[in-house]
């Protein structure tokens, strides 16, 4: 709790959504039930697969996966930039997770999906807006994994 | 649970009406579906209507202002996509339960032009809105990923799924009631801007307004009322919501669901896919229609392209075989949201029927007729209807 204060009373950046940790060094946060479901967030009741009420095993993830599936989107709310990729990572660590495919040409994903699936990629962050207080905000992303 | 049968049904051609509000789209349909049925509204018993974009304005209470403040039970129904159908199934349980004898449902929508987009969120403070930033949860995107995990399974092409709307554009032809009625080639569609791969623009569903309305009513005021005219019997309305899959929560899983309600419908009708004479299924998108044609058993597992190739999905008077969305669709008639479920049993009530409505696009000899709906979030409809 103390930490959460200090950090709101920061003028660093934020994360833009609780499930991303911007310290030591940027991750995702999530839960593991007993039956083996994984979910990249904290805030939960209970387990969606089996319904256990917990309790929950704290998660760090990784960063690392592979592309299960995308898609190009090239039409969107004005001030988001397209044409980009949407893609549904699976984390090494179980669970899935929607982002952006960064430093992947999306004309090249078209062209050859099948070169995107499967693809090995790690998280990382950008800052993608300037909230009401002027802090950065923070978002992640995947791009292929450096071999 | 009773026999229930669909007394009458109505609807408005889809298209825009910015002249007209929901409850006078929604009273339009419903008189017409009075009116098929021979019945007045002081003979409906309870009335379901569904609506999505103005479900918390009382929108049945002000549909029944417009056609007869009898003072009825009046449920408002909200089930995304879905809604009309949850509309229709709600109706159908409350005849079948043996509460009631005549039951009314009504799905209505206005959307304008404001696309399927729908808001960007956020919160207070769009700083911290994730559309685009996150990836994108909007439909066209939910629906590419639909469509491009259907290619990494089985190799299937784009141009399949643009085959999937030449024909939907080449049925449209057919029905007056349809929003759009050109004809498309696979160029046109293929070269069409692209929205979200693999959807181009004239894959994607239009969005509009329109409203369609069905009357319900048990065995004996069927032989009460119907004076001899054939009517559909619901011999199935299942309903599900996504169970817990792997990428359920970061990519909807649109293929579950269907797969469970058309199991559940299917054996509750006592039949199987090779005895479904036509199909109305959800088309909201081309990758949409591509997956449901194995989700419901009209071919097997990645079968899909092969079932196109071969007419698939085509109107017998075009050649074709297993005739899906004769209607349009939604791809060409439409998707006002909340009317879209009760405008499926609309079209296939009419074919079961040998109505003039339908007469441009009749499937000889239909019998047995499947309607599919479903609401991202999700909720998935399946009824069957028999002659
Ligand atoms: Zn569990």
């Amino acid at each position: 709790m103390a930490s959460e204060k200090a950090q709101a009373a920061d003028s660093g950046p934020r994360p833009i959504v609780p499930f991303l940790r911007l310290e030591p060094k940027p991750h995702l946060v999530g839960i593991r039930c007993s039956c083996g479901a994984i979910y990249v967030d904290l805030n939960r009741v209970a387990c969606s697969r089996c319904g256990s009420a917990g309790p929950f095993e704290q998660v760090s993830f990784s960063g690392k996966g592979s592309v299960y599936v995308f898609s190009v989107v090239h039409q969107s709310f004005p001030g988001i930039p397209t044409p980009y990729i949407t893609a549904i990572v699976d984390l090494a660590e179980g669970a899935a997770i929607r982002g952006n495919l960064l430093d992947f040409p999306p004309e090249q994903a078209q062209r050859d999906p099948h070169k995107v699936f499967g693809l090995p990629v790690e998280m990382v962050t950008r800052v993608v807006a300037k909230d009401r207080e002027g802090r950065d905000v923070v978002a992640f992303g995947f791009r292929p994994a450096k071999r | 649970m009773r026999n229930v049968y669909v007394l009458g049904t109505g609807m408005t051609k889809f298209g825009r009406y910015p002249e007209k509000n929901v409850p006078l789209l929604g009273g339009e349909a419903a008189l017409m579906a009075l009116k098929d049925a021979g019945v007045g509204i002081k003979d409906v018993e309870i009335f379901f209507c569904g609506n999505l974009f103005q479900a918390p304005n009382m929108v049945g209470q002000r549909v029944l202002q417009q056609v007869g403040q009898t003072g009825i039970p009046v449920v408002n129904v909200a089930n995304a996509c879905a809604t009309g159908s949850t509309a229709f199934r709600e109706a159908y349980m409350a005849v079948a339960s043996g509460m009631y004898e005549i039951a009314m449902a009504v799905g209505v929508e206005q959307m304008g032009k404001q696309g399927l987009l729908g808001s960007g969120g956020g919160g207070s403070d769009p700083a911290y809105a994730t559309e685009g930033r996150l990836g994108s949860g909007l439909m066209p995107a939910v629906f590419g990923q639909a469509g491009v995990e259907h290619m990494r399974k089985y190799g299937t092409k784009l141009e399949h799924f643009a085959k999937i709307s030449v024909k939907s554009h080449k049925h449209a032809t057919k029905n007056p009631f349809s929003q759009y009625r050109n004809e498309l080639s696979l160029d046109d569609v293929l070269n069409s801007r692209m929205i979200a791969y693999p959807n181009t623009l004239y894959m994607c569903c239009p969005t509009g307004d329109g409203a369609a309305a069905a009357i319900l009513v048990s065995e004996a005021k069927l032989r009460q009322l119907a004076g001899g005219r054939r009517r559909p019997r619901v011999a199935a309305a299942a309903l599900t919501s996504d169970p817990w899959t792997e990428h359920d929560l970061a990519l909807p899983d649109v293929s579950t669901l269907t797969r469970r309600a058309a199991k559940q419908a299917y054996e509750a009708a006592g039949v199987g896919p090779k005895d479904v004479d036509l199909t109305e299924l959800h088309d909201c998108f081309a990758t949409a229609e591509l997956i449901h044609y194995e989700n419901l058993g009209l071919c097997g597992d990645g079968e899909a392209a092969k079932f196109i190739d071969e007419g698939g999905g085509m109107h017998p008077a075009l050649g074709g075989k297993s005739p899906v969305n004769v209607s349009g669709g939604l791809l060409s008639k439409g998707h006002p949201l909340g009317a879209t479920g009760v405008a499926n049993i609309c079209e296939i009530t009419w074919h079961l029927t040998e109505d003039e409505r339908a007469r441009p696009r009749q499937v000889p000899n239909a019998k047995v007729g499947m309607a599919h709906v479903i609401g991202l979030g999700s909720a998935c409809t399946v009824h069957i209807l028999t002659i």
